[in-house]
């Protein structure tokens, strides 16, 4: 007898993890567009533009650190160089998003304003379709996926591992920064991308748009969950920390771990790519400084923050770091990195498994007393 | 002959040969990724060298091994024994020489999974296991199943790989601890549980690197007469320091000197051997 896939994909997911995803659709998907869109602004009850602008903001980063648990935690393959999915997700929708300003621009002509300013008279061949929403979305996808099966099979094939691996996926990271930095690359060079006025005809910066969009992040991050849920409980999972354990073990039993890895770390950049075009059009701006390395550290540093091989622990941490950088960078601009190194030393010294390991441990000894 | 004889029998049969009929008069068609033991020779290595740095570490290594034979190969430290291991199942290549599973399968030119697939199961000299899996899944990963991808992405443990690993599970007499992280097993009991994963494969040849050690007497027993039950339907080559347990498991021993074969033969021909007492005794 066969238990029914679509069965088995929710029975992943525990009751306990059904009623908090239960609670946070409502909140993220009722409650909080309810309170932005209808209730009067000088009400107490009303929630703000910056709630619903930094809340998707973070959404997108927490898709992103539950990729990245995916192929660290589960399967042992430490990237520093995940931003790049990101930026390119954001850069294939903001490719549609330029497109849709349309004659608006500040030349008031048909090519975007950057294509102006370099004298440019027509797109460039990889501008193809960028009219199309469909195709763009396409490409948010596809373009990611494309670049990390093509890196990851030459890695993983080579069997490179360990720092070896994060060592270069960091000069894979700083490489395609430094590609869209310059202006001739036709990504608009350090500018990036920004001054959005539409989306499929309906301007980006109405609030009926913004809930729409913060929705959507909500929608994704549940499904994204869901999703590395279904598989870590899977037999496939069971083969990604078996290699992460003893890759050598897994070879010799005869499973192809080029294969299992390639998978993983091929849908990971995937899910970071959807999370990058979620973003742009939240934030209004996508440019090459997405790509730096120390962005790319960054993620990792979320994911250790909430705790590894966890999926809900990357998502706290995205929040608590993102939350706390929000805080600072206006309280105190200049130390923001000195709280975020010492946040990660603190972490790896007393709290290998993050918060969420720590909340665990609480847990066991208020059970033991 | 004179005339065409009647009721000829069909062309597939005259290339694939009849089961009943003698195979080697007709020949048989070779199965890709399948054993071929038609001349009851399951490894077949020959002239095999392998140099790190210009250290020689095999040395025109020969070797056969039968069909369900169980062989044990002793020989002092660095005598290329885990070398020779790392050879047949794809984990090193070998500079010179031929390595053959049955017949037709170069083991040259096959990787670690695939070897693995065909039917070669390795046990490490260090146990080797999922410390953070419970015993059952360690098992379960290790059936013989489809291992790709897709498969493992949508598949759900069935009745028969369940009873597969209770079988399991008694044969290595960890039934009591099924649930419990393999990590927390006892150094005998990791063996043991690698062992039960290579049974789990269920291969034609299993390679056991120093199976007993760390074991205790009894486990040291109970372990050889699990082998002993095991050849015959398999093929095992262990290599080993414990004379009594070689001894114990009977058939032929090889001893391994610099990289090639010093002297063949039972147990007791092998230790009255004047170079045999040589090497270990040192000149």
């Amino acid at each position: 007898m066969r238990t029914p896939f679509v069965i088995r994909f929710f029975t992943a997911t525990s009751k306990k993890g059904w009623i908090a995803l239960a609670a946070f659709a409502a909140m993220t998907l009722v409650l909080l567009p309810l309170l932005h869109l209808y209730v009067p602004p000088d009400s107490p009850l009303h929630v703000s533009g910056y709630v619903i602008a930094v809340g998707g903001k973070i959404m997108c980063y927490a898709i992103v650190a539950v990729a990245m648990d995916l192929i660290w935690g589960y399967a042992g393959i430490l990237s520093l160089g995940h931003g790049v999915f990101f930026a390119l997700g954001g850069y294939a929708f903001g490719q549609y998003l330029m497109r849709q300003i349309g004659r608006d621009g500040a030349y008031h002509a048909d090519l975007p304003d950057f294509m102006v300013f370099l004298d440019w008279k027509a797109l460039p061949w990889y501008w193809f379709g960028s009219d199309s929403f469909g195709i763009a979305l396409f490409k948010v996808v596809a373009i990611p996926a494309l670049l990390a099966l093509v890196f990851g099979y030459f890695a993983f094939r080579s069997r490179i591992k360990g720092v070896y691996f994060s060592i270069i996926t960091q000069a894979m990271t700083y490489a395609f920064m430094l590609l869209f930095f310059r202006n001739e690359t036709g990504f608009g060079g350090n500018n990036g991308f920004t001054d959005f006025k539409r989306i499929l005809g309906y301007p980006i910066t109405a609030p009926e748009m913004r809930v729409l969009l913060f929705g959507l992040s909500a929608l994704m991050l549940m499904f994204t969950l869901l999703l590395g849920r279904y598989l870590v409980t899977s037999k496939f999972g069971r083969v990604l920390t078996a290699i992460r354990d003893a890759e050598s073990r897994v070879m010799f039993i005869g499973y192809n771990p080029l294969h299992y890895k390639l998978f993983i770390w091929t849908l990971s950049a995937m899910l970071c790519g959807i999370a990058g075009a979620l973003y742009v059009p939240q934030v209004g701006i996508i440019n090459p400084g997405e790509m730096s390395p120390a962005n790319s550290i960054e993620i990792a540093i979320w994911v250790a923050v909430g705790g590894r091989a966890t999926l809900i622990g990357p998502v706290i941490g995205a929040a608590i770091v993102n939350l706390s950088k929000s805080f600072f960078t206006q309280a105190f601009p200049d130390y923001w990195l000195f709280f975020l190194g010492a946040l990660f030393v603190v972490v790896t010294l007393y709290l290998p498994d993050g918060v969420v390991g720590l909340w665990k441990r609480l847990r066991r000894k208020a059970k033991a007393s | 002959m004179s005339a065409i004889p009647q009721g000829l029998p069909p062309i597939v049969e005259l290339i694939a040969g009849r089961p009943d009929e003698d195979q080697a008069s007709l020949g048989h068609l070779v199965e890709p990724g399948e054993v071929d033991l038609s001349h009851n020779v399951i490894l077949y290595l020959e002239g095999i060298t392998v140099s790190f740095d210009g250290f020689k570490a095999l040395n025109k290594l020969s070797l056969t091994i039968d069909a369900g034979e169980l062989r044990c190969i002793i020989g002092p430290n660095g005598a290329g024994k885990t070398t020779m291991m790392d050879v047949i199942t794809g984990k090193t290549r070998p500079d010179r020489g031929k390595a053959f599973f049955g017949q037709t399968l170069d083991l040259t030119r096959m990787s670690e999974p695939e070897i693995a697939h065909a039917g070669i199961g390795r046990k490490f000299q260090k146990p080797t296991i999922f410390e953070n899996h419970s015993v059952f899944d360690n098992l379960e990963l290790a059936m013989k199943i489809d291992k790709r991808v897709r498969r493992s992405l949508f598949s759900v443990i069935d009745d028969e790989t369940r009873d597969r690993i209770a079988d399991t599970l008694k044969q290595i007499r960890l039934q009591d601890a099924a649930d419990r992280p393999a990590g927390l097993l006892s150094h005998g009991q990791k063996q043991w549980l690698e062992i039960g994963m290579l049974l789990m494969q269920d291969p034609r040849l299993l390679l056991l690197d120093e199976p007993v050690a760390g074991m205790t007497d009894e486990e040291t027993e109970r372990t050889g007469e699990l082998f002993k039950s095991l050849a015959g339907k398999h093929s095992l080559v262990v290599v080993e320091h414990d004379m009594a347990f070689i001894g114990q498991l009977g058939g032929q021993v090889t001893v391994l000197h610099e990289g090639s074969v010093l002297a063949e033969g039972d147990l007791a021909t092998v230790q009255n051997d004047q170079r045999v007492i040589e090497v270990y005794l040192g000149r």
